[in-house]
């Protein structure tokens, strides 16, 4: 067990679906696997790319994107708004090097706690298989890597 | 006229009708499809008889548009269509009965004024079987339990032996009583002689294989109290169809913003502390809508769901979730790429400053601008970009600082 190497995955989910979806796997009992760490968003529309390559570079190994189903939206059409923006973060990815594997985008709606326990668990064995991404300790720890500095600023 | 809704098919209307007895409002309503004067042209009689010149063949469907502030849904559910199962012969057998028909054949305002009879009117079955969980629990068809069949079923059967004094054969999965005063019922029908085997039928058929079944239905069915096969020739068949969404749920769903499971029941704001609400604000879900349910589990809901509704009118003010964006002002460069994005116009643009603002009664919370302003201006209340990053860094263990133990 303590070979195995344990990826480290940080999942984005949307307050209404998503979110929801884990709290149901949570209240059905189903065990999946303890490596995602969710962050509740209010839409995955909120998903500001900036978050994606703030988690890669402070050391997760994946990230996991979630939404509800294409016109399930609580917010109407927010989530095709998200995945407009995930597939240019893909091809950004590419082009920094990162295998476009280590993000996932995954449909989940507020009934579908088994499909989403079930697709964390395949994501994990995938970036499992993928093996660590050691982006943010190539840096030597370094916190001022990939994040922009004017998106992030704190306001006086 | 044959009543295919009202009276399942077992009864007839006129086509100037009352849908139903307890129809609100009370009145009666004109079949155009069938009336002579609509196909014909002519006869207008009923316009003649009535005394208050009430008929009026003008009348055209209207569409009424309402502005109204919360809405309760409570459009019910569908019949399971016993038909799908073809091996239990609905529709071919001629004395197999769902439960809505036998619903009506036993109602004292029904049909045959309450007498439990064949498909022909007149025979009186001298045995009869009632099949549970028809299209429920079992994969092939709803996973779920319908909740009203068991006592449904046991009506059934107190009702045929009162009325006829027919053996009663009751095949279940479970019997499930599980409400004030029901098991007690099932007791009740545990001493009145009625045959319970748990057991799943698995044909019912008029090809009589032995002696004694000629003109009989005959259902096949596993008892596994006993562990064996059973034949049971009888005249009668009800079979104790499921409850389903209606066959539009998921446009309603859409409609109103909502989501359904994946059996199609609408899904309620929290399951256990929220059964009435709903994900979208002012809307209100109560009855079968939501999922199977008996009567006065109904009443319950539809009564807490008006309750909730009027309380909102009552408090003449609607607290909303304080998640907002806010734009802010001195770094918005009106760039304009946020205005299109909201799909509620949420954000208007001052022309004269050439700035951005969100109306804070129109926004819904939901983030889309915040991550899209490429000046960092819109920020989200509670959901703010430092926020998001410093629980990043939180879940990653980076820039925490451990607290020092205070030393005494």
């Amino acid at each position: 067990m303590s070979d195995k190497f344990e990826p480290v995955i940080i999942g984005f989910t949307c307050n209404w679906c998503s979110y929801r979806a884990a709290d149901m796997a949570g209240t059905a009992r189903m065990k999946y696997a303890p490596n995602v760490r969710l962050i509740r968003l209010m839409c995955s529309g909120r998903l500001d790319p900036t978050f994606v390559l703030k988690a890669f570079a402070d050391g997760a190994d994946g990230v996991l994107v979630s939404g509800c189903h294409p016109g399930d939206c609580h917010y109407v059409e927010q989530n095709y708004k998200m995945l407009r923006r995930f597939h240019l973060l893909i091809r950004l990815l590419k082009q920094m090097g990162i295998e476009p594997e280590r993000i996932k985008l995954v449909w989940a709606s507020a009934a579908e706690g088994a499909i989403f326990a079930d697709e964390i668990n395949k994501f994990v064995e995938q970036v499992r298989a993928l093996g660590p991404l050691n982006w943010g300790a190539s840096k030597n720890g370094s916190e001022k890597v990939m994040v922009q500095e004017t998106a992030t600023e704190v306001p006086a | 006229m044959i009543d295919d809704v009202f009276e399942a098919g077992l009864g007839y209307r006129k086509v100037i009708y009352t849908p139903f007895p307890q129809a609100v409002p009370k009145y009666p309503v004109l079949d155009r499809e069938n009336c002579t004067y609509f196909q014909k042209g002519t006869c207008k009689a009923c316009e003649k008889f009535c005394p208050t010149n009430a008929i009026d063949f003008t009348q055209e469907e209207e569409i009424l548009n309402f502005d109204v502030g919360q809405i309760i849904l409570a459009t019910g559910w569908e019949l399971f269509d016993a038909r799908r199962i073809s091996q239990y012969g609905y529709g071919r057998l001629a004395n197999v009965f769902t439960s809505l028909e036998f619903e009506r054949l036993s109602n004292a305002a029904g049909p045959t004024g309450g007498k439990v009879t064949l498909r022909d009117g007149v025979t009186v079955p001298k045995s009869v079987a009632i099949i549970h969980c028809v299209g429920s629990r079992d994969k092939n068809y709803n996973n779920y339990c319908s909740a009203i069949c068991c006592m449904q079923s046991l009506k059934f059967a107190h009702l045929v032996h009162e009325r006829t004094g027919a053996e009663v054969y009751n095949c279940y999965i479970d019997i499930r009583t599980a409400a004030k005063s029901y098991d007690e019922f099932y007791q009740r029908l545990l001493e009145e002689g009625t045959h319970f085997i748990r057991g799943k039928v698995a044909e019912i058929t008029d090809a009589a294989r032995y002696p004694g079944e000629e003109g009989k239905i005959i259902v096949q069915v596993e008892d596994t109290l006993i562990g064996k096969q059973r034949r049971l020739p009888v005249d009668m068949v009800i079979l104790s169809a499921g409850l389903e969404p209606r066959h539009d749920h998921k446009e309603v769903a859409r409609l109103f913003g909502l989501s359904c499971s994946s059996d199609g029941w609408l899904i309620e704001r929290h399951p256990k502390l929220d059964p009435v609400a709903t994900m979208t604000e002012g809307i209100y879900i109560a009855g079968c809508v939501q999922g199977p349910k008996d009567i006065p589990a109904s009443v319950a809901q539809g009564a807490a769901a008006a309750a909730r509704a009027l309380g909102k009118i009552q408090q003449k003010e609607v607290s909303m979730e304080p998640i907002r964006a806010t734009v802010d002002q001195d770094k918005c460069s009106g760039c304009r790429i946020c205005n299109n994005l909201c799909p509620f116009n949420a954000i208007l643009f001052h022309e004269d400053r050439m700035v951005s603002e969100v109306n804070p009664a129109l926004c819904q919370g939901c983030g889309t601008c915040v991550a899209a302003c490429p000046a960092g201006a819109i920020s989200g209340t509670g959901f703010s970009n430092e926020q998001i990053l410093a629980q990043i860094d939180g879940l990653l263990l980076k820039n925490i600082k451990t607290l020092e133990v205070l030393q005494s």
